[in-house]
């Protein structure tokens, strides 16, 4: 095979290309800036790359300029024709489109010094930033394919398995499973005609979760080595990647990551020469939540309804056609790479003493610096809330952090020094889940938290199972009930009622995590139940039958001189006053909408 | 098409590597700067900066860093760069040609050995006070 010789440049450009910075317009500023550096007559100095998501999400769309690592954010297509003339041509840096910190007063023009970036340590996300996904020769240039060597030709399959459990390295979809122990009751399972499977589970539908659909934009090849590396380990030959219809760009780029590596013989007949074979097939899934779930995901694949079974029999001994079946998440195969080629030992350096390695989060809701994080295990909550997520806008408090998904549970702001780990976070009611973070501030409401996660889990419940299908239902209506003023004391019996009997009983890992939500803001924030119940308030004025609203009839005539702009906007009529008077609000009519209170400039509707 | 053997996968890496090796913050032997204001950029520093960007490509190095900087104060002797060894203190080269440039990666950016003839002075100003 002909080695291609790339060109040399002096700058490259790494725009980011994740899913958020494209529809930010980064594809736009990528064209713009070609265009505005061959009119500068730059082309053969300067490259622009796409790579996969950076993380830093929150000030997209990014771009970092190397040598140097100078970041830039929140580009627009109008600063392009300055910022090439200025940085690229008369090598000026510039100031005005880089980050700064809310609290500082001068901009941070390296990346590494960004704190955002400092504290992260990247092993899954190693990639991230410093490669084009769609150049197989980029990846391999960053060490790709170097550990599927080494596991090709020097090792044995004991010998792998051997390293990964060294590594402690456990699931990262949810479960937290030990991979390596894994990897061995697949091996271990007899097969009557030889064949086995291996299935890379990218079918994430958490809210707020974008792990997966990450690395399998900015980094496939990881992915796909992972699986190999695993495929010799248990003895596969074929591979499956489970992945949403609803991720294009992920399922464009896994697509041509599989087409580089078959052109480059590092999937299919006699890999590197080996002997070995093996190839993988991309599965698209139509969305919905339970597949997720590994037999209803492996059900997904065979062509049947994605619904779950009874375990056992455990994929590792039935699982594709009834064929013993390795299923691993995304997050999880894009580690084993690292470990075959650092060692199990290495990995096993991070961490804590149950949890190893490095695990992605991606930090959403009320926090000033939403993205995708990779951090050692162990850190505390405080360290990703504050130090890497800057903390909650507008001067907020900081109420609590909903992990794992909406089948996770909220943990309060008492615990913010909590160290992450697998243990840590099933002790304090919630779960690793796949990676989800959703901060929340004091305008919080957490029954109204409680009901939305299940109005999630109960619309995806697959209804197969009767204390799933019924009970998140059941549950449901109490906490509706609830957040319209209508619920009684003896609701929150029968709610935590209903929550264990659905825990204990339901077939699969959504119906057995769908009330953990319930259960932990029922242990944290009884009392915010009980104000609803016995006061009929809410306390951070979010459930809204429960509001009265009037107008202070000072406020209006003096500040708003009457304006009649609530009036205008009242869609039930309720409000009573001309143009120059005081306004008032009808209750009999009102329908607590909350307009009123959101076009008043001038302060005078309350919230009560 | 034939296949990918070890030694062909380790020959793609290497090459693939000298593309992409100023993405990474590894440590660099030497650092070149090229001055590039208004005044350099006139006095064709943009020739220098390709003369050097040559020696790089030309020598599959992966160890120098190219850049640019703005106006270094002393226009009249432009094109002018600057070359920093790894420890050493930053030596200022004046009135360049792509024949200079040449010279001075190979003796001093390789070599170790400053090109006296064509340097202003060694070291900076002072930044701060």
């Amino acid at each position: 095979m002909a080695v291609a010789k790339e060109k040399l440049y002096r700058l490259h450009l790494m725009v980011c290309a994740g899913t958020g910075c494209v529809s930010n317009h980064a594809f736009e500023i990528k064209e713009a800036l070609e265009k505005e550096i061959k009119r500068q007559g730059l082309e053969n100095e300067v490259k622009v790359v796409t790579t996969g998501c950076n993380g830093f999400c929150e000030r997209g769309p990014l771009m970092v300029v190397q040598p140097g690592n100078i970041f830039y954010q929140t580009l627009t297509v109008k600063d392009v024709p300055y910022l090439v003339e200025e940085h690229l041509l008369k090598g000026r840096p510039v100031k005005k489109l880089m980050y700064q910190p809310p609290e500082e007063k001068t901009p941070v023009p390296v990346l590494s010094e960004i704190n955002f970036f400092k504290k992260q340590v990247l092993v899954a996300l190693r990639n991230r930033g410093l490669i084009d996904p769609e150049k197989i020769e980029d990846y391999i240039a960053r060490d790709g394919y170097k550990a599927l060597a080494k596991a090709l030709t020097q090792m044995t399959s004991e010998e792998i398995i051997k390293e990964i459990t060294t590594s402690g390295l456990r699931g990262r979809g949810g479960a937290g499973f030990p991979t390596g122990l894994k990897w061995q009751l697949v091996r271990n399972s007899p097969s009557p005609n030889g064949d086995k499977y291996l299935v890379c589970n990218g079918d994430e539908g958490d809210p707020g979760a974008f792990m997966d659909r990450s690395i399998l934009e900015a980094d496939p090849h990881s992915v796909i080595e992972g699986m190999l590396i695993g495929a010799k380990a248990i003895g596969a030959t074929q591979g499956f990647i489970y992945v949403r219809n609803e991720y294009p760009l992920a399922v464009k780029r896994i697509l041509i990551a599989l087409d580089q590596a078959r052109q480059f013989g590092l999937l299919g007949h006699d890999i590197l020469g080996t002997g070995f074979d093996f190839d993988i097939r991309v599965v698209r899934g139509a969305g919905a939540f339970v597949c997720g779930e590994e037999t209803a995901l492996l059900a997904s694949i065979e062509g049947r309804l994605g619904e779950p079974r009874p375990r056992p029999p455990y994929p590792a001994e039935k699982g594709l056609w009834g064929k013993p079946t390795c299923i691993n998440n995304v997050e999880t195969w894009a580690n084993v790479p690292v470990i075959i080629d650092r060692g199990g030992k290495w990995f096993a350096s991070i961490g804590t003493a149950t949890s190893k390695g490095t695990k992605v989060f991606s930090l959403v809701g009320k926090i000033n610096n939403t993205g995708l994080v990779e951090v050692p295990m162990g850190i505390t909550l405080r360290e990703i809330i504050y130090d890497i997520g800057g903390g909650i806008p507008g001067g907020k408090k900081f109420k609590a952090v909903q992990t794992g998904g909406p089948s996770g549970g909220c943990i309060p702001a008492e615990k913010i020094d909590l160290p992450i780990d697998y243990e840590s976070l099933t002790e304090a009611g919630s779960m690793m889940g796949s990676g989800g973070m959703v901060v929340m501030d004091e305008d919080t409401c957490m029954v109204d938290v409680a009901r939305y996660f299940l109005s999630f889990t109960q619309d995806e419940s697959c209804g197969k199972c009767t204390p799933c299908r019924e009970g998140t239902k059941a549950m449901l209506d109490i906490l509706t009930r609830i957040t319209e003023g209508k619920g009684t004391e003896e609701d929150l019996t029968l709610l935590e009622e209903l929550a264990h009997t659905v825990k204990e009983a339901s077939l699969c890992g959504l119906g057995k995590t769908a009330p953990n939500p319930v259960l932990t803001t029922l242990r944290y924030f009884r009392h915010e139940y009980i104000t609803h119940i016995k006061d009929k308030k809410c306390p951070a004025h979010v459930c809204r039958q429960l509001n009265v609203y009037s107008i202070d009839p000072q406020l209006c005539l003096e500040k708003g001189h009457g304006c009649d702009v609530c009036r205008r906007n009242c869609a039930s009529e309720a409000i009573i006053g001309a143009k120059g008077e005081a306004h008032k609000i009808d209750q009999t009519k009102c329908i607590k909408c909350g307009v009123c209170y959101d076009v008043c400039n001038f302060g005078a509707v309350r919230v009560d | 098409m034939p296949k990918l053997t070890l030694e062909e996968l380790e020959k793609i890496r290497e090459e693939a590597r000298k593309s992409i090796f100023i993405r990474e913050q590894g440590q660099f032997k030497a650092k070149i700067i090229v001055h590039m204001g208004t005044c350099g950029i006139a006095a064709g520093a943009r020739n220098i900066m390709n003369a050097f960007l040559r020696e790089v490509e030309k020598r599959g190095i992966t160890d120098v860093l190219l850049t640019t900087s703005g106006c270094a104060g002393l226009c009249s002797r432009e094109p002018m760069a600057t070359v920093e060894l790894a420890g050493q203190a930053p030596v200022k080269y004046v009135d360049l040609t792509e024949k200079k440039a040449q010279e001075i990666f190979e003796k001093h950016v390789l070599g170790g050995q400053i090109v006296t003839a064509y340097a202003l002075g060694i070291g900076s100003e002072k930044t701060d006070l």
